[in-house]
């Protein structure tokens, strides 16, 4: 009942069609009633009492009123679709909305393949009852209402008779649709799990063929492969039993018509045509009840998808717009961190703390150990995650009280995973600039350090990248991100040094990429060269979530730390390499 | 995420389209379909045969009020009458459990197929070669995998059930009718050419509208899945606007490619119900006609049957003509997923293939040719070796052929020729599953299960205890932040490893491949993710770890690269050079220049930059 009321005002702008539609309904099964009583006035005035006349013009009607039904039942259901299509459409497009809008914590926990199959099959499942579901379910309605109506009117004593079966039917299809709801939910949920099963598997083929453990996923996906069986099944029995017997019930009622209707007939209560008549309404009966299960479990997975579907857009975003939020301007690129904590959901302690003031165009290092927080710090300042206390100043600005598109405009972003779009390299360089001219993305790509590579493609700057970046090596993905975030212009960059898989030459390339992104700009980067080091204003280095040391390279060189320690293990054997190497010249 | 949303890599299969004609299908992809029905066909005939019962205990109907009016209530035999009634209720409740019967065990027998073919599909997904999943999305397969196998079954649950049942149920009301009235039932049969014209003429607008909108959801859900998977990016860049115009023109596609089906959908039916009213109409002027004359004794009971007949007539009739569809659709699929059942396993186990025992460790390519394309050799002419407890590091520009080089080690790939042998044995000759076992392999791609932190180090090693996950995870420095997390190693993880950071996920990966307690260690690149100060545990741990384990290792890192016992230089596809780390520093060759030449690139990406400044200016 409350999805209902939920879902209603979806149609509150097709209401004048809505309404056209339930007429139209309304007429046809009107419509439908009549052609039971032109065969019985046939039957008795002119089969039985021999007025001749009336045999061709009576038999044309049949078909006339076919004709028009047949007109009526098509405008109901275009009619309908008109505005539950349109429903369908907003539906999705909120949902697609609410999905661009959740949080970096939203998708932390989930699972892709789970989603997709809520905005697919979920939005499909409301599709059809939102269509079909209504016009059938009322057009069955209304005949059932018409056909008894039409039935009382003729012979009421037969009437009443031939339909104490309908209780019996009600208290069915109540039953059957109490079952099937609980049998749709089960598929539902097991659809999602077994999608997940597989697609994990494959996704992670090479983790399972180098650990020789394709047994055990084996075992995985049938143990869930079988309890899909197993729901199935168990609704297969459930829908065929109570279809099958929903039927039988509408039989009796046949069979009433026959035992009673033929005593009332030789009585002289009723005619032969009255009798034949109602066969002909039992057997217009017997459709809305065949179908009666049909569309409780259409509306029953409706129900449950759409349960499903308002769940998620009622899912809260962690970071959600405050309602008078004001638009940035360009931002100087100052930016401070007032005793800031942080926190996931598990509660336990990420960040501790964190004072920063970082003046515009400065370069900000970030060191730490893996887990260190250093990841959560930079996520912070585009807002993709909001502190558990304290506050991330820009420009002296909370950036909980501006859009979260205008501050997001002024940061460009090189992340750890580089996610290249199905599409053009074009249009993957100039995605955060749609309206990018073909120099600017040749300039931006040029700095990047991916320009002769892309040129060198038969498609340049056309070639289509798969999914994923499926043709691409890591460092040239690497490089399409850092021209992506070149031609932002933004006044801070925020850049993760960490480079995935790539050789020598190309790390430099990179190298040479990332400085060129970092000039005059303010600059956060997770740092793991020595030339970032040294070239940084500010080193920060994190401990568990604090701030251990803040300063520069030669300042913090001196102190007895941390810093010293990743210096003394990693940093200084790369520089003295880089001696060995100029005495080898 | 622009215009085109094709989700294929590169050289993609040839069935991504749905416009398959039927002429075009193998007949394999028949036989192969019926391997898979094979199996149930005593159940199949079993549900034909209620079938049969249901089709007649449901006709009798028409036929019990035909003679209840014409024999019993025109003559008022009120015991003949009860009689009628009891007979029609004993077929009634026939037709019930008939009906119950067929349709559990028609859809026993669908969902068990779809059982067996996912199953089957699944284990031969895992046979498969990488060569497969080069090519192959992920997405495609999954599609292949849920949607045909569905496609599947509708075939067998509502297209075999359509044919037997309707064509039964057609044969027993013809013969009623003949049997009872030819004249008026010939009479009768008019209408069906006019019903065949109408099933045709909508059949193909169906089919058309149908295919367009089932293209249609492929856009639209290769765009949601996209933009799923992209939505860091998105954020990042604050394009949530643009895409949200991009996904409602799809959206807007798929609306209009509905109202197009539904449109010829609904015009469908109510024509087959104007064609039927036309029976009607026949019946009732020609029985008329015939009563008038009085010859050919048509009685009112009759006409009565008739018009019951006629309205069940056409549902077969249109039901059969639905078959098609089904039918088409489901062939179309059966050549997916045969498609995928039939790429052959490039490295499958020789029939005399031994398990291999402990490796100790001594590896040699000899004389390796390999290539991923045939004609195309991406190694040439490979020859390695390696001492037990070696470790080789494999240096060289992008694409040089060291990830193939270890793939052939873990026999990912077999070679076009030349032997990879350990200890000996050629791998060839030795269960992969034997040789793989032993393996301890991170990769440049992180990819946790979902499952706790303790599942997925022991993920190589079920059998291992509490206390191995943790010394694997110790070796390797990630126990520290494990035992940090609330949860400990029970914290949940999946695919995308939730709250781990890309670094302690390769960590996770690490102390996995060191659980497997492997006898070779294969390092693709794998240290690259992790931070300078991480690195430097792991490679103080690496450094005992490797000893008594020979190990290959795609390196770029110095530290890595200077402790190896052996260095090769990989370059278009062979050996360029070989030795210690100041053997080859020494010779002044290559692998020096190598790293000369970054001087050189810096100084390339130098002026690259001043001609970009000039162009912006």
């Amino acid at each position: 009942m409350r999805i209902l009321k939920r879902f209603l005002p979806y149609y509150r702008s097709g209401w004048v069609l809505v309404l056209v539609s339930f007429a139209q309904i309304a007429l046809a099964a009107a419509l439908g009633v009549a052609q039971p009583q032109v065969i019985r006035w046939m039957v008795d005035r002119v089969l039985t009492a021999g007025q001749w006349h009336w045999l061709l013009p009576g038999a044309a009607l049949v078909v006339g009123l076919a004709l028009i039904q047949g007109v009526i039942r098509f405008g109901q259901r275009y009619t309908m679709e008109l505005v539950s299509q349109k429903v369908i459409y907003d539906v999705r497009s909120q949902l697609y909305q609410k999905l661009q809008s959740l949080s970096f914590g939203f998708y932390d926990k989930a699972q892709t393949g789970e989603l997709m199959s809520r905005v697919t099959a979920d939005v499909e499942a409301a599709r059809q009852a939102a269509g079909m579901g209504i016009v059938n379910g009322s057009m069955h309605f209304g005949t059932v209402v018409f056909t008894v109506g039409a039935m009382l009117y003729m012979d009421w004593r037969l009437a009443a008779v031939s339909l104490v079966f309908l209780p019996f039917l009600m208290n069915a299809a109540i039953r059957f649709s109490g079952h099937a709801r609980s049998a749709w939910g089960d598929i539902q949920a097991q659809t999602a799990k077994l999608s997940a099963a597989i697609q994990e598997s494959i996704s992670g083929i090479r983790v399972v063929r180098a650990f020789a453990r394709e047994e055990t996923e084996i075992q995985k996906f049938q143990k869930e492969n079988n309890v899909f069986q197993t729901y199935n099944l168990k609704a297969v029995r459930l829908t065929s039993f109570w279809s099958n017997y929903m039927n039988f019930l509408a039989a009796l009622g046949a069979i009433i018509v026959l035992w009673y209707g033929g005593r009332r007939v030789m009585s002289g209560g009723i005619s032969i045509g009255t009798l034949i008549a109602f066969n002909a309404y039992l057997a217009n009966l017997l459709n809305p009840v065949r179908m009666l299960g049909n569309i409780v479990g259409m509306f029953t997975r409706a129900g449950a998808g759409l349960q499903r579907i308002f769940e998620l857009m009622d899912t809260r975003s962690d970071v959600a717009e405050k309602p008078g939020a004001k638009a940035l301007g360009r931002l100087t690129g100052q930016v401070a961190l007032r005793d800031v904590c942080f926190s996931y959901d598990t509660g336990e302690t990420v960040l501790d703390h964190i004072e920063l003031d970082v003046q515009p165009g400065q370069r900000v290092a970030v060191l730490g150990m893996t887990g260190s927080g250093k990841s959560s710090l930079i996520h912070l300042i585009p807002r993709f995650y909001d502190p558990t206390s304290g506050e991330v100043l820009v420009d002296g600005v909370d950036v909980r009280d501006v859009t979260l598109e205008s501050l997001r405009h002024n940061i460009a972003m090189v992340l750890q995973e580089t996610f290249l779009f199905s599409t053009t390299l074009k249009e993957n360089i100039a995605y955060g600039k749609p309206g990018a001219t073909m120099d600017e993305i040749v300039a931006a790509a040029k700095a990047a350090q991916i320009h002769e590579f892309i040129a060198s493609l038969p498609d340049q700057y056309e070639t289509v990248v798969g999914e994923r970046g499926v043709g691409l090596s890591g460092g040239q993905k690497q490089r399409v991100a850092i021209a992506r975030a070149l031609l932002m212009n933004s006044p801070i960059i925020i850049l993760d040094e960490s480079t995935s898989a790539v050789d020598v030459q190309t790390e430099h390339l990179i190298q040479a990429a990332m400085d060129r992104v970092m000039q005059n700009r303010t600059a956060f980067v997770i740092a793991s060269r020595l030339s970032t080091v040294m070239n940084a204003d500010t080193v920060v280095v994190l401990d568990h979530g604090r701030i251990a040391a803040v300063g520069t390279h030669d300042q913090l060189i001196q102190l007895e730390g941390l810093y010293r320690t990743i210096y003394e293990l990693q940093l200084k054997p790369a520089e003295e390499f880089r001696a060995a190497r100029g005495v080898a010249v | 995420m622009g215009m085109p949303f094709n989700s294929g890599g590169p050289g993609g299969l040839r069935l991504d389209e749905y416009e398959v004609k039927l002429s075009d299908v193998d007949k394999a992809v028949y036989r192969r379909m019926w391997g898979f029905i094979r199996p149930y066909t005593g159940k199949l005939l079993i549900g034909v045969l209620l079938m049969a019962v249901t089709a007649i205990s449901g006709l009798v109907g028409p036929y019990m009020v035909q003679v209840a009016i014409d024999s019993f209530i025109k003559t008022r035999d009120t015991a003949g009458l009860n009689w009628i009634a009891l007979a029609f209720l004993v077929t009634a409740f026939l037709n019930w459990w008939s009906s119950y019967g067929q349709d559990y065990v028609v859809s026993w027998v669908g969902q068990t197929i779809i059982y067996d073919l996912r199953d089957q599909m699944f284990r031969h997904l895992q046979k498969l070669s990488f060569k497969f999943y080069d090519q192959m999305a992920t997405g495609r397969i999954m599609s292949r995998l849920m949607s045909d196998v569905d496609a599947i079954n509708q075939l067998v649950s509502s297209g075999v059930v359509s044919i037997f049942a309707n064509s039964m149920v057609l044969v027993a009301i013809i013969a009623t009718m003949l049997k009872m009235n030819w004249r008026l039932a010939l009479v009768a049969f008019l209408t069906i050419p006019v019903l065949l014209l109408v099933i045709r003429y909508f059949r193909d607008r169906m089919r058309e509208t149908f295919m367009t909108m089932r293209r249609r959801y492929a856009d639209l859900n290769a765009n949601l899945a996209e933009s799923i998977s992209g939505v860091r990016v998105t954020q990042s860049f604050t394009r949530e606007n643009q895409n949200q115009g991009q996904f409602n023109q799809v959206n807007e596609q798929t609306r209009q490619a509905n109202m197009d089906a539904i449109s010829v959908l609904a015009m469908f039916f109510p024509s087959i119900e104007v064609v039927a009213a036309l029976g009607i109409t026949l019946v009732l002027w020609y029985g008329g006609v015939l009563i008038r004359g009085g010859a050919a004794g048509v009685t009112v009971g009759q006409v009565a049957a008739f018009i019951l007949y006629l309205r069940r007539f056409f549902d077969p009739i249109r039901d059969l003509s639905q078959v098609y569809n089904v039918f088409q659709a489901a062939v179309v699929s059966a050549e997916r997923v045969s498609e995928v059942l039939d790429q052959e396993p490039e490295v499958v186990d020789a029939p005399d293939a031994q398990a291999m025992a402990r490796a100790v460790g001594q590896v040699r390519f000899e004389h390796i040719d390999f290539g991923y394309v045939p004609g195309q050799l991406v190694l040439k002419d490979v020859n390695i070796a390696a001492q037990p407890g070696q470790t080789i590091a494999l240096v060289g520009p992008t694409g040089a052929g060291k990830t193939s080089i270890i793939s052939l080690l873990a026999r990912f790939y077999d070679p076009e020729a030349g032997r990879v042998l350990i200890d000996g044995h050629d791998l060839r000759n030795v269960t992969q599953y034997s040789w793989r076992s032993q393996l301890g392999v991170v990769m440049q791609d992180t990819f946790l299960f979902t499952g706790t932190v303790r599942d997925n180090i022991r993920y190589g090693r079920p059998a291992a205890i509490d206390a191995d996950v943790v010394a694997a995870a110790t070796a390797v420095g990630a126990h520290e932040f494990i035992a940090r997390m609330p949860k400990g190693y029970d914290t949940e993880v999946n695919e995308r490893g939730s709250k781990l950071s890309v670094g302690q996920r390769q960590l996770i990966a690490f102390a996995r491949a060191l659980c497997a307690d492997p006898a070779l260690l294969i390092l693709d690149e794998a240290t690259s993710n992790i931070d300078t100060y991480t690195e430097v545990l792991i490679q103080n741990a690496l450094k005992h770890l490797l000893t008594g384990r020979t190990s290959f290792v795609i390196a770029h890192r110095l530290s890595t690269i200077r402790n190896a016992d052996r260095i090769y230089l990989i370059d278009d596809g062979g050996i360029v050079e070989e030795g210690t780390h100041d053997e080859l520093l020494n010779l002044g060759g290559r692998y020096a220049d190598l790293y000369l030449g970054q001087f050189k690139a810096l100084a390339e990406a130098e002026a690259n930059v001043a001609a970009a400044d000039s162009l912006k200016a």
